[in-house]
Order: structure tokens, then C-alpha cells, then sequence
């Protein structure tokens, strides 16, 4: 809560030295002064100097404090714990936490309460401190800028460089983004491969990841497999159920809105199209896992097959209706972007329709459908809602459409839903998925981008 | 050729009212092509008024006048190529040997068959110039075998003066062809399907001077077994190419008639303005 | 030039092979179109589908059946210690009288068994409804009112007919006893079947008739605050920066290639990065709206990008001169002249996105959100759950009238998608520009 009432006093301390410095350059101007810029530089200048380093200085204290606290109260943990290291520290930190928002169970241990001790009496120098500092900086950087104000500083000229600074940082944010899924992936996977041998992993087939429990109880039905191509298996066949669902009728749909339908037909049903791309995953999730499934192996059983209540084929189906849409949107685009001179040359030919787009303009739209076709299988990878809800948990290596099969996204999904040990095997194996995971969608991705660029009709 | 110094204006023979009934011979015996009363409109906008004129068969007839004034909107009309819009109505007849196509069971394959069109633009599809040219014959299923195929090819692109350029790279693609020659494979391309009448819209303006000289030695070829029917915003281009002339004027069809009648002689005011530069 | 060799077919020989093709080309025609209509017609059944099935569960599921007993509004027993306070209120016997109450509709019959059985029909949340109830009446302590309860979710499904009577006793979840006065209830017209109160007012529990949705809204409309209040100026400052600040340099490229490369990724790798990075190395609480938020925000940015530069685009050069003629400066140009006239696409692209941001549950499953909770969110740093997640949750729950609840549930959340993409597309429309 210090945080939030510091917050608000920076900000105001920034609106107050806004306030004063454009009404001393107004007052002056008022009597002849002139001055470079407008008051309200003079005001923005001086009220962004008192309140931006303050509150970045704010927020940093306050992210960095609860570390160093975390570090230091250590130093009270009893020796065991420090011997057990890891998921004990882990415990050991929460119970001091608990203890220090004043929740408590029944008699806690000397160490436990001189560690809570120690704990709030850094808690309240650092807010005091904290408070001090930032009041102080607010204040001295206001002063300071209030105190350049002079016809002659060019206030504008140094606002507006603030302002380009504070634009290109947000454009950074996306690096930053980049970076930091890139790194909260890889010291995880790294750490994985110190435990689980790479090629166990890439070419393993066989997916069993432990409970730490089981080992602990000495019950773990044989050892630990961490092989992912079972996952991938899954990925790829409920993939391409969904591809084989949704590219022929998103194509088919993207010709005929672009070509046969009115005006007044396509502008009705385009929107309709993409309804199906607004609704939720979860709800497709959902609707898979209750109505398709079961209609499924209800159909499945009484052909004489074996349907699993989770089938791959349901997910797949569902998935593939998700997609359609944006297998006809960026189809329909594409087959657009084919200039008319071409259709008119067919055409002035004696050409029908048909054989108008289906010897000149697809194959001149066709890179740009193949990309489609490779941003649409990026986008079926990538699912998650559908195929843990559809689809099942069971590691199999099958292409059979009516088994049960996991993916990738689900397992995820799975293993970092419950409870986390960021020392086992089975938990770090999630950031090893998810680091394949990325390196399949981003790969796609740019094998799409490269199709476009090479193929790159010069039309004009 | 005609030149300017020797324009002869007779007043009797200049009309100076602006009525709009077209001067000069608008009939001919056996026409290819006739249009008697035909309207074109573009939603409200009335693009061409009442358009009556004929077509001779192997004749070059050029189509001018200031730009807008609807010519190479009523050079669409002669192949329906207006159908792909669907704001544009017509009305009146247009006949092909007789036929009036406009009427409901004509069926515009056929018909597109036999008056073929170059565009204003070059537009060779992006396939090889082999495939470009075989387009036609293929869809149209003229040929019963591969040899067949290649002779109309072959022949196509000598008659658009093409062949000895490219019969070592028929694979290649016919985006990659210079403005000029791809303009000639897109006629090769017309003429592969063995049309009665070729109607051109602007070929030469986006071509530079020696192109341009080439499709006009090309377009004097053709005439002799062909029907042209060509649109030019160059006068001193229709006056080089084509045996009749008629001048447009917002729609209107204000002239018809000899080529060097009209640049020499024009019997009406618009047209007479047209040619010395009033306007245009 | 050489003479022209005249190969090739007459006129008259190629008009005949074209006749002679028309009837072939004309029927490949007719069934390319229909192939094409085929397929507009197969999505849009798939639509009308998956519309009809959530509707057909959904709807029902906005109602629960009541069962409205008369309880004598005891002072002394529901507040013993006469203040009205909750102390008092929860240490009453408002339990007891329900229980009463429920005997007095099968005419005070039955011993143990029908108590025991008349206390699982009716909800257990039941007690809390009627000190509820004394709260916010409390002038009417010592009358007798008539009072609507939710009924248990089995008595539920059985009004619904998920539980036929005809199914021999064993296998049904309810007993031929609890029949009875199901059945004596009705005849007494004391069952009644109205618009849930608890799916609206009600929080998460795992009883399915008391089961609600209004602490997952709260959380939603929490974490969608920070979303929006993050990845709004950030998007609409970096698109700034990117067309026209930016210089065209390998940084610029940079920029842009990673933004694009963001916007493939799936939606999972954010909620890792969240949890890898602001959970576990800053330590931030799980399953909080603030941590949500901002890891949507990240999800997000991208979409807004990219749609606020296409805004900016649209706005024409010949206003920015304009401007710069005048003596602007550059920023002035930016902030006085473009952004107000791209502000309309720029809204409508954030409203897309954050409608995508409302539906997404995998990046929050990986950040916590996923917990129980009961009590309604106070604050962006208070445990939380988003509506997708609740629905996801509730997906697992074999209860029939959950499936109702969930259906129900995803009524509500299409609802707000719904609404909150026709005001993109209306806002769009109505400040539109005709340069």
C-alpha cells in the first residue's frame, strides 16, 4: 500500500511543479518577458523532472527490496534447511512470508519468528528510507527544473526530446518482450539438459515424467522418460486433422466470396467468417470436449471401432473450425491482391470463371496461399485451450485419429498448472517443450515470411 | 500521309451547330461488326449516347477523341468485356456477322473467342510464354495434341513478330520480356485463338517510340486477315495505322469516316477542333 | 519484316472446336461454383452449430429451480446476541429453522431418514441466504415470510429430467424418498423455476446451484483495466515512434521484425515468461489481476502495433505538411495534428484486442489464476480468476448443472466479446474519415 500512496505523492509533487513553473512563465511573459517556448513546456519540464526518475526510482526500489529481504533472511534459516536446499528453501521462504502478513499457524519456531522479526524491521526502514529518497529526489529534480526556467531555455526543444526518448523506449518494450521470453526459456531448458541428456529428449519416444512424490515413495514404476516425440506426434496429427478440415473449406470460401459473390453477399458473410475467429478457445474447448467427443465415439461404436472418449479427432475437428477463418481471411486477401488486368486478360480470352481462377489467378495468389496454408499450421501448434480440454493426457505415439493422444501445448499446460519444482525434471521439461514449441511456430513463421518475399510477383 | 498544312476549311462544308446526329459514313456493305443505338451507362453516369456505326471486315478503324469521351468504354461493348462491371448497362444491339450479341443466350465464351482484345497495359500472365500463348487454344480445346499445340504457337508469335526473339526461351517467363514484346505476346496471345476481329485499347501508350513503330508495322500486317478495331489518344497514330477514323466526343460519336478525310478535311466543328489542338 | 506464315486455324475451323468445348467448360463451371458455395455454407453450418449447442445449454442455465418455504423469522433465534452483526447472525440457528421450515412441507412426517434426506435437497448455502435475507430486512424479524431457496443441484437436475425416475433406485444419485417430496413439493406449487440469482451474485464454490460468476468478472474487469491502461500508450507510443520518428536503420528493422515474430507466438509462451520471470524472479503474488494484466499487455502490444501503424498510415501526408508549413515542429505535428486524426483506428484496433485479451485463459492458467477463490477480488494485488478460467474450471465439474452453469457462463462472456466488437465496428463507422 506504501506503494500505491507514494505513487499518487510523486504524481502529485509532478503536478505541482507543472502548476508553479507554467504560471511563473505566464506571469512573465504578462509582463514582457518573451520567452521560447509556450508556459506549458516550462510546466511540462519541470513536472516530468520531478515525477519520472522519482517514480522509476519507486518502482525499482520496490521490486529489488522483497530480493534482497528474500536473500538476507537466509541467513536465519536453520542449518538443515540450508543442507536440504531448494524446494526446502522454497518452503522455509514461504512460511516466513506468511508469518510476516501476520498469518499464523499455531506455534512457530524461534528461528521462524526471529527471521519474521528481522524481516518487518527491514520492511520499515526500507519504506521509511524509501519514502525519504523518492520525496527527496521528487522534490530536488522539480527545484531544479523550476529553477532553469529562462527566456532564453528552449523548454519545448527539451520536452520534445523527452517525449522521442519515452517513444523509443516503448518501441523497445517489444524487444525487451523478445528477450525476456527467450531467457525465462532457455536458463530453464539448460538446466533441463543438465539433468535430462538432449538427444533422450529430441529423439526420445517414450514420455513418463515422475512424481516426486513416487520417487521419494520408492514406488516409480521404472525410471523417468522424458522423450518428446510422443508430444509431437500429437501436435502434428491433431494439426493435421485441423488443416485438412479447415484449408479446403477456408480456400474454397475465400474463392467464392472473391470471385462468384455479390457485393452485398460477401458483406454479409464475411463478418459472419470471422465470428468464428472472435470466440473464445476455451468455449471451442469446451464444446469439443462435450458435444463432438462424445458424438464421436457414440458414431465410431456403432461402426464396430475402437473411439477413444478423447479423441485426437475431435480436437482436430474443432481446432480446424477455430481456424477456418483465418485460413479464408488471409486467403481472400491474397487472392485479391492478384490485379484485375490479369482476370481481364483471361477473360477478354473467352475464359469462363472457373477456369479464370483456377489457371490464372490461383496460381498467381498461389505463395500467398501456401503462407496462409504455414501461418494457419503455426497457428493449430500453437492452440492450448482446445486440446487440453479435448484432447487427453496420454503420451502416445499414434497416428491413429480415433486414440487419444497429447500435445505439446497441452502437456505445457499441464505439468506448470500444478505444483511447480523448479528443481525436478518435470517441471523444467515444460521449458524444454515450450522452448521447441517456439523454435516450430517462430520457424514456420519465417519459412512462411521467406515464401512471400522469394515469390513476390512483380506485378507493376 | 496527310499533313497539316494542307487542312482545307470550306465554311460550307463545317457544320456549326453542335447537333449530334454523326456525320459522315457511319454504314457499311457486309459489315464484321455493326452498333445501331447503343447506351452505355455507368450507374447514373451515361457514358456512351446512342452510338450507331459499322465495322468493315479487314479494315483498321481508329477510335479517337479527348480522353473520357468513352471510347474505349464503347470498345468494351464490342466484346462484353463491360459485363465484368457490375454497374455498367447497355443497351441497343451490337451484331458479330449478324448476330446480335447481347442477346440472352449469346454466351460470352464463344463470342470472347472470336473478338479478342489487347489491353492498354501489357499483361502477360506470370507464366512462361509458351504456357501465355497456349492459354487461349488450351481452354478453348482447339488443338487435339501437343504438336498441334505448338504449331498454333509457333505460328502466333511469328505473325505478332515475335518468334525469332523468343523460340529459344518459350520456358521462360513472359513477365520477364521487355514492354514492347510483352505487348506482342499478348497479341500472339489473342491472335492463338484464331479471332475475326482484334480490338485495341491504347496498345502503344505505355510503350516508349521504337516499340510503339513496332506494333504499328504489325497492326498494318495483321489488317489483312483480321478486323481492327484500334482506341488512340495519338492522332498522328490513328492517322498512320487506320483506314476509318471516328472521333468521340463526350460520348457522343461525332464523325466517321476516312482516315485522311478526317485529318484533312473533318466535316464537323468538334472534330475539326479536336485535330488542331483546341482541345484534348 | 518475313512473310507472315499462315498456320494455325481459320476462324470458322476454332469457332467450331469452341462450340464444341462449351458444353464440357460450362458444367466444370457449374460445379466449381457449387464447390465454392459448398464451403460458405459447410463454416456457416459449423457457426449455426456451435451457436445453437451453447444456446440450447446456456440459456436454461441462466435459471435454477427455487423452492419457497415459509420460515418464522425468529429474533431470538437468528440473532441471538441482538445486534444484527455477523457474529451474532452466524451464531444463530438459521440452519436449524430451514430445516424446520422443510419438515412443516411434508406435514411434520418422518423421522431421522426424512430429516437427513430434506437436509441434503435443499442448497447448503442456504443458511447464508436467509441471514442474508435478515440483514437487509431486518424490520421484518418476527414475521413469517416466504422464502426461495436454491434447490440442491441432484433435486436440480432431476426437475430438469437428467434424472429419470424410471432409472432403477441404485443407479440414480437421488432416492425414491427424496422423490416423494420432490413430488409433494410440486403439488404444493412450492417449486419454482427462475433466473438464477447466483450465477450473477453469486462466487465460485463447488456446490453447482450456488455456483457464480461474479468474482470471476470482477477479476476480469481488473486484469483488463491493467491490460488496457499498459498496452494502450505503450502500443500507440512505439507505433508512433515506428512511422515517424524511426530512421530506417537495422534497429528500426529490428523492431519491427521482433514485433512481428511476437505476434506468432502462441498465446502459452506469454503466460511462461510471466510466470518465469515476474512470479518467480520478482517474486510478484500468483494469480493476481496486476500480474495478468500486464503479461495480456505483452500479448497484446503487438496487435495494437500493428493496427495503430496502419491508422497512422491512413492519415495523409498533405495534413502533416500542412502543419510543418506552418512552422510546427515535429512533435507538435505528432501530437496535435496525427494522433487525434488516427485516434479512431487506433481505438478500434485496442478494442479488438482487448476483446481477445478477455478471452484468453492459457497465458493466465500459467501464472495461477487458477486457484480457488470464494472471495470476491477487492483489488489489482488480491487473488483473482478471470471468467475463460472460471469456465475452464467448471469444464472439469461432472455435475450436470454445471454443465448448465459453464454453458451459462459462456453466454456471458460471448456477450461481452459481442458488445465490445460491434462498438469497435460502430465507433469505426462513425468517426470515420472520407479523405
Amino acid at each position: 500500500m506504501a506503494f500505491s500512496y507514494l505513487l499518487f505523492i510523486v504524481l502529485g509533487i509532478g503536478l505541482l511543479f507543472y502548476v508553479a513553473a507554467s504560471r511563473r512563465v505566464s506571469r512573465a511573459r504578462m509582463y514582457g518577458s518573451r520567452f521560447h517556448s509556450l508556459p506549458g513546456y516550462y510546466g511540462l519540464w519541470a513536472g516530468i523532472l520531478a515525477a519520472v526518475p522519482s517514480t522509476l526510482l519507486l518502482v525499482v526500489w520496490s521490486l529489488i527490496d522483497i530480493q534482497l529481504f528474500q536473500h538476507w533472511v537466509r541467513d536465519f534459516y536453520p542449518a538443515e534447511i540450508l543442507l536440504a536446499g531448494g524446494s526446502q528453501e522454497i518452503v522455509a521462504l514461504a512460511k516466513v512470508e506468511n508469518l510476516v502478513s501476520g498469518i499464523r499457524f499455531g506455534e512457530p519456531e524461534p528461528w521462524l519468528v526471529q527471521a519474521s522479526e528481522a524481516w518487518l524491521g527491514w520492511a520499515e526502514t526500507s519504506t521509511l528510507a524509501k519514502t525519504v529518497v523518492v520525496l527527496g529526489v521528487s522534490f530536488c529534480l522539480g527545484f531544479l527544473g523550476f529553477r532553469k526556467i529562462d527566456p532564453e531555455f528552449r523548454a519545448r526543444n527539451a520536452v520534445e526530446r523527452i517525449f522521442s526518448w519515452a517513444l523509443i523506449s516503448a518501441s523497445t518494450i517489444a524487444i525487451l518482450t523478445t528477450i525476456g521470453i527467450v531467457l525465462s526459456v532457455l536458463f530453464e531448458t539448460i538446466r533441463f539438459f543438465q539433468l535430462v541428456p538432449p538427444t533422450e529428449f529430441i529423439f526420445g519416444t517414450e514420455w513418463n515424467p515422475q512424481f516426486e512424490g513416487a520417487e521419494r515413495a520408492g514406488s516409480g514404476g521404472g525410471d523417468a522418460k522424458y522423450g518428446m516425440l510422443p508430444m509431437f506426434a500429437g501436435t502434428f496429427l491433431i494439426s493435421a486433422i485441423a488443416i485438412i478440415v479447415a484449408v479446403p473449406v477456408g480456400l474454397a470460401s475465400a474463392i467464392y466470396l472473391a470471385e462468384y459473390a455479390t457485393r452485398k453477399v460477401r458483406s454479409t458473410i464475411k463478418p459472419l467468417l470471422e465470428i468464428l475467429a472472435g470466440v473464445p478457445t476455451v468455449v471451442y474447448g469446451f464444446f469439443a470436449a462435450l458435444t463432438v467427443a462424445p458424438a464421436i465415439k457414440g458414431i465410431g461404436e456403432s461402426l464396430g471401432l475402437s473411439v477413444a472418449s478423447e479423441s485426437a479427432l475431435a480436437a482436430g475437428l474443432v481446432m480446424g473450425v477455430m481456424i477456418i477463418p483465418f485460413v479464408s481471411s488471409l486467403s481472400d486477401d491474397v487472392i485479391n491482391a492478384v490485379p484485375q488486368s490479369l482476370r481481364d486478360a483471361a477473360l477478354g480470352l473467352g475464359s469462363t470463371k472457373s477456369e479464370t481462377t483456377r489457371q490464372v489467378v490461383l496460381p498467381a495468389a498461389l505463395p500467398g496461399i501456401v503462407a496462409a496454408i504455414i501461418l494457419a499450421v503455426s497457428r493449430a501448434v500453437g492452440e492450448t485451450m482446445i486440446v487440453v480440454m479435448a484432447a487427453g493426457l496420454a503420451a502416445n505415439l499414434s497416428f491413429n485419429p480415433l486414440d487419444a493422444v497429447t500435445t505439446v501445448t497441452s502437456q505445457i499446460v499441464t505439468i506448470l498448472v500444478g505444483d511447480q519444482e523448479f528443481e525436478s525434471a518435470k517441471t523444467l521439461s515444460a521449458f524444454a517443450l515450450s522452448t521447441m514449441l517456439i523454435i516450430l511456430t517462430l520457424g514456420l513463421n519465417f519459412f512462411a515470411l521467406q515464401i512471400v518475399k522469394k515469390y513476390r510477383e512483380q506485378y507493376d | 500521309m496527310t499533313s497539316f498544312k494542307e487542312l482545307n476549311y470550306s465554311t460550307d462544308l463545317i457544320m456549326e451547330n453542335t447537333n449530334l446526329k454523326t456525320t459522315g459514313n457511319v454504314f457499311v456493305d457486309n459489315p464484321r461488326m455493326s452498333a445501331r443505338n447503343v447506351d452505355v451507362y455507368y450507374g447514373d453516369k451515361h457514358a456512351i449516347k446512342d452510338v450507331t456505326i459499322d465495322i468493315s471486315e479487314q479494315e483498321v478503324i481508329a477510335f479517337i477523341g479527348p480522353s473520357g469521351c468513352g471510347k474505349s468504354t464503347f470498345l468494351r461493348t464490342l466484346n462484353r468485356m463491360n459485363d465484368t462491371i457490375d454497374i455498367c448497362r447497355v443497351t441497343g444491339q451490337i451484331t458479330l456477322d449478324g448476330e446480335d450479341i447481347y442477346s440472352p443466350n449469346v454466351d460470352v465464351v464463344p463470342l470472347r473467342a472470336r473478338v479478342g482484345m489487347v489491353f492498354q497495359k501489357p499483361n502477360p500472365f506470370p507464366k512462361s510464354i509458351y504456357d501465355n500463348i497456349a492459354y487461349g487454344p488450351r481452354i478453348h480445346g482447339l488443338t487435339r495434341n501437343k504438336a498441334e499445340l505448338d504449331e498454333i504457337v509457333e505460328s502466333a508469335l511469328e505473325r505478332a513478330g515475335l518468334w525469332t526473339e523468343v523460340k529459344d526461351r518459350l520456358d521462360q517467363p513472359g513477365t520477364g520480356l521487355s514492354g514492347g514484346q510483352q505487348q506482342r505476346l499478348c497479341i500472339a496471345r489473342a491472335i492463338a485463338v484464331s479471332p475475326e476481329v482484334i480490338l485495341m485499347d491504347e496498345p502503344c501508350s505505355a510503350l516508349d517510340p521504337i516499340a510503339t513503330a513496332k506494333i504499328e508495322e504489325l497492326i498494318e500486317e495483321l489488317k489483312t486477315q483480321y478486323t481492327i478495331v484500334i482506341v488512340t489518344h495519338s492522332m498522328q497514330q490513328a492517322a498512320r495505322v487506320s483506314d476509318r477514323t471516328a472521333y468521340f466526343h463526350l460520348g457522343d460519336l461525332i464523325e466517321v469516316g476516312k482516315t485522311e478525310q478526317i485529318f484533312t478535311n473533318p466535316a464537323h466543328k468538334l472534330t475539326q477542333d479536336y485535330i488542331t489542338g483546341r482541345f484534348g | 519484316m518475313t512473310d507472315i506464315v499462315t498456320k494455325g486455324l481459320s476462324p470458322q475451323e476454332a469457332s467450331a472446336r469452341v462450340q464444341a468445348s462449351l458444353k464440357q467448360r460450362r458444367q466444370k463451371e457449374r460445379r466449381f461454383r457449387r464447390l465454392g458455395l459448398a464451403a460458405v455454407l459447410l463454416a456457416l453450418t459449423f457457426l449455426a452449430v456451435l451457436f445453437t449447442g451453447i444456446l440450447s445449454k446456456g440459456l436454461p442455465g441462466m435459471f435454477q429451480y427455487y423452492v419457497k418455504l415459509d420460515v418464522e423469522l425468529d429474533r431470538a433465534r437468528l440473532d441471538p446476541l441482538g445486534d444484527l452483526s455477523d457474529a451474532s447472525l452466524y451464531s444463530g440457528d438459521a440452519e436449524a429453522m430451514i430445516l424446520e421450515s422443510a419438515l412443516l412441507t411434508v406435514d411434520g412426517e418422518g423421522g431421522r431418514k426424512v430429516k437427513k434426506t430434506l437436509r441434503k435437497m435443499v442448497s447448503s448455502g442456504s443458511a447464508i441466504r436467509l441471514i442474508d435475507f435478515v440483514k437487509s430486512h431486518p424490520e421484518l424479524l418476527g414475521t413469517r415470510q416466504q422464502i426461495k431457496f436454491a434447490v440442491d443441484d441432484d433435486i436440480d437436475s432431476f426437475l430438469r429430467g437428467f434424472i429419470q425416475r424410471d432409472t432403477p433406485a441404485k443407479d440414480r444419485r437421488i432416492d425414491d424418498l427424496t422423490i416423494e417430496i420432490v413430488d409433494k413439493w410440486e403439488s404444493k406449487g412450492l417449486i419454482s423455476y427462475e433466473l438464477s440469482d447466483y450465477l450473477f451474485f453469486g462466487s465460485a464454490s463447488r456446490d453447482a446451484e450456488m455456483a457464480g460468476i461474479k468474482g470471476a468478472l470482477i477479476g476480469s474487469l481488473l486484469t483488463l483495466a491493467i491490460c488496457i491502461s499498459i498496452a494502450f500508450p505503450l502500443g500507440v507510443a512505439a507505433a508512433v515512434y515506428l512511422e515517424e520518428l524511426a530512421p530506417k536503420n537495422r534497429w528500426t528493422e529490428l523492431i519491427e521484425i521482433n514485433i512481428n515474430n511476437l505476434a506468432a507466438v502462441p498465446s502459452v509462451v506469454f503466460g511462461i515468461m510471466g510466470l518465469a520471470i515476474f512470479i518467480v524472479t520478482f517474486g510478484m503474488p500468483r494469480s493476481v489481476p496486476l500480474v495478468g494484466g500486464v503479461v495480456l499487455a505483452l500479448m497484446t502490444l503487438p496487435t495494437i502495433i500493428i493496427s495503430s501503424r496502419a491508422a497512422i498510415r491512413a492519415v495523409p501526408p498533405s495534413i502533416r505538411d500542412a502543419a510543418l508549413g506552418i512552422g510546427a515542429s515535429k512533435m507538435q505535428v505528432i501530437f496535435h495534428h496525427v494522433i487525434p486524426l488516427a485516434m479512431p483506428g487506433m481505438l478500434t484496433g485496442t478494442i479488438i484486442g482487448m476483446a481477445q485479451a478477455l478471452g484468453e485463459t492459457a497465458p493466465l492458467l500459467m501464472i495461477g489464476m487458477v486457484a480457488f477463490i470464494v472471495d470476491i477480488p477487492g483489488g489489482f494485488t488480491d487473488p483473482a480468476t478471470v471468467l475463460p478460467v472460471q469456465i475452464f474450471m467448471w469444464a472439469d465439474f461432472a455435475e450436470r448443472m454445471f454443465i448448465q452453469k459453464t454453458s451459462a457462463a459462456i453466454l456471458v462472456l460471448l456477450a461481452f466479446l459481442v458488445t465490445m466488437n460491434a462498438a469497435a465496428i460502430a465507433l469505426r463507422k462513425k468517426l470515420e474519415r472520407r479523405w
